[in-house]
């Protein structure tokens, strides 16, 4: 089943949609990340809007899918989704890193309901998610579990364990979808700690690979069903995506991973992203 | 004299009944699982020497085997739990709690996701394994962890039923467990309840009071039998749950006889011994006495000559409690 070209024009729009409210909530709190969040919400679009099969009226609804943010640090871009998704009101997004708000500097299950767990500390997030995954399989259920990671976790020895025992266990239904932007907080990824060959890392721990652009909507929504088809194994996309995305000053430079625009710079920002509106042009007309 | 209500062995002195606290939890475990179909068991490699191979072997489908991967073991815990699980995820406790620490910290207790961590093959007791193995600081890794429970049981029987209990608890648990055979002093009739403490022992104008926890419990009513016949009363009271501490009872023990030493088999900083000090600094201030580790890592040797080195053994326990006496 492919996209129609109205289908994803729409998700391309939420995707800008929730870019404004990234910038306005990093604004609002005075810190947080920005390049990753803006990096992600193509993908975090497809999920909330398309691929995931969940109820924002009942985020308990045992069927949902499972999605479990691994690197929380991104968590503005979920919030800014999950809001415009009918979560919680979108203005809610402002209270970001304020004290007594539900949408805390990292993510906390506890809080909000539709987290599924409390992320931040890198590198634990495949590991539940792989529970996830094989918890649903012991219980015969059907919903697909999704791990969103960045690449730079991938420095971290526990997302390898996860690598490995997912990749023992054959967990057909868990897709993991990494954040291939080649930053990190000191540099590029490449720089700090060499991943690559990536792909061939994966599918020497058992995983079936797939690449794509993570900010072509019709990539993502493709490898995500590819992924669901591909029965003896777990499912890694590689999304390489351009952190910033949107924000041609942000765009591919390291040095936006960990801080929020000012006031003064969020004013051009957001007319970039507002300008866009009704302008995207897609590549499938 | 030993406390009634205790229901202590009658020949508890002799020592007949020798058991590891592991060997209850094991027991303790099978039970928990056939009482309740979401227990699992996640194992790192250790599968026998944690105990729970009579699990695996009856419930294979719910024991989950994660290789040497600590990290891995307790996020995957973490996400067990969160999916409806009851995970007890086990290993030597110098890697579980010690290598994981922060996942248990962030994904399960932040997370507030019901994981019971076991850390098996705890203290120096472990002997000839050496330092790396001698976990002597878990209790107090866990016990500054917002909603842990920390349980240290002192017998076989005590293990099983902790186990249980832990099962029963709704929210993080971690259980402590050694690997050599101890004395088993407690009954089935003995009573457990999370978070409150269990007199042992008590005399008439008891002198001292002692708290003790884990296997070396033995070794405080040893003591006490010792001193009863030189005509020293005491009490002696089993702390079984290091957190939440059952302030009340050790505020009312201590103050019964005006001092007090603590016994555990770990770093007198950070485990029983701090809890007691930080309850009664607070409300009834009193001479303490610490037997425990101080400050020091083990080494090589059997439990015996490693009790005697790090004076956790019985004359030790004697000489803190001339100490504690002499000081009132």
């Amino acid at each position: 089943m492919s996209l129609s070209d109205t289908e994803i024009r729409t998700i391309e729009q939420h995707a800008n949609d929730i870019r404004t409210t990234i910038i306005s909530m990093l604004v609002a709190a005075g810190s947080g990340h920005t390049a990753g969040p803006l990096g992600m919400a193509d993908i975090f679009a497809a999920l909330y809007f398309y691929i995931l099969k969940h109820d924002p009226q009942n985020p308990d609804w045992s069927e949902r899918d499972r999605l479990i943010l691994s690197n929380g640090h991104i968590v503005p871009v979920r919030y800014a989704a999950m809001a415009h998704a009918g979560y919680f009101p979108v203005e809610e997004c402002l209270t970001l890193r304020k004290f007594g708000s539900r949408l805390q500097g990292h993510p906390e299950r506890e809080r909000l309901p539709g987290l599924e767990t409390t992320s931040g500390p890198l590198g634990s997030g495949l590991s539940q998610a792989a529970a996830f995954a094989y918890t649903a399989i012991m219980n015969d259920e059907r919903h697909h579990v999704y791990c969103a990671l960045s690449d730079g976790e991938h420095d971290a020895g526990n997302i390898w364990e996860a690598a490995l025992w997912a990749g023992k266990n054959k967990l057909r239904n868990l897709t993991a979808i990494i954040d291939r932007n080649n930053i990190q907080i000191d540099g590029y990824t490449e720089d700090i700690m060499p991943l690559e060959p990536f792909a061939d890392k994966y599918r020497a721990f058992g995983w079936h690979v797939l690449e794509v652009d993570g900010h072509n909507i019709a990539q993502i929504v493709s490898a995500c069903e590819e992924a669901k088809a591909i029965y003896e194994k777990p499912t890694v996309i590689i999304a390489h995506t351009i952190p910033g995305k949107g924000i041609h000053e942000i765009e591919r430079d390291y040095r936006w991973h960990g801080k929020p625009p000012s006031k003064e710079e969020s004013v051009a920002f957001l007319n970039e992203l507002r300008t866009m509106q009704g302008k995207i042009v897609s590549e499938h007309q | 004299m030993l406390f009634p209500d205790a229901h202590i062995q009658d020949s508890w002195f002799e020592a007949k009944d020798q058991q590891p606290t592991r060997a209850g939890f094991g027991k303790g475990l099978v039970e928990a699982a056939d009482a309740d179909p979401r227990v699992i068991a996640l194992c790192a490699d250790l599968t026998e020497s944690t105990k729970v191979d009579e699990f695996k072997a009856k419930y294979p489908r719910r024991f989950i085997e994660v290789g040497v991967a600590e990290q891995n073991l307790a996020a995957l815990a973490s996400g067990f739990a969160a999916s409806g699980k009851i995970p007890f995820m086990t290993s030597y406790a110098a890697f579980n709690p010690g290598r994981n620490n922060e996942q248990i910290r962030t994904t399960i207790a932040l997370n507030n996701v019901p994981v019971k961590v076991c850390g098996m093959h705890a203290g120096i007791s472990v002997g000839p394994d050496g330092a790396t193995h001698q976990a002597l600081e878990d209790m107090a890794l866990m016990r500054v962890i917002p909603r842990m429970t920390v349980i240290s049981p002192c017998d076989a029987e005590e293990a099983r039923k902790a186990t249980l209990a832990a099962a029963r608890h709704d929210g993080p648990v971690y259980l402590r467990f050694s690997r050599e055979k101890t004395p088993v002093m407690t009954t089935t009739d003995t009573p457990f309840e999370i978070g409150k403490a269990s007199l042992l022992w008590h005399g008439e104008n008891p002198q001292v009071t002692i708290f003790a926890t884990g296997p070396l419990v033995y070794n405080a009513l040893t003591v006490a039998r010792a001193l009863g016949e030189k005509g020293i009363n005491s009490i002696v009271v089993n702390i079984h749950t290091i957190k939440p501490l059952d302030d009340a009872a050790v505020v009312d023990f201590a103050s019964r006889s005006g001092c007090v030493v603590t016994v555990e088999e770990h770093q007198v900083a950070g485990g029983l011994g701090s809890a007691i000090a930080e309850c009664l600094a607070r409300s009834k201030p009193l001479p303490i006495e610490f037997v425990g580790v101080h400050d020091q890592f083990g080494q090589s040797g059997t439990a015996e000559e490693l009790y005697a080195h790090y004076k956790m053994d019985v004359p030790s326990i004697v000489e803190a409690v001339d100490r504690a006496i002499a000081r009132k």
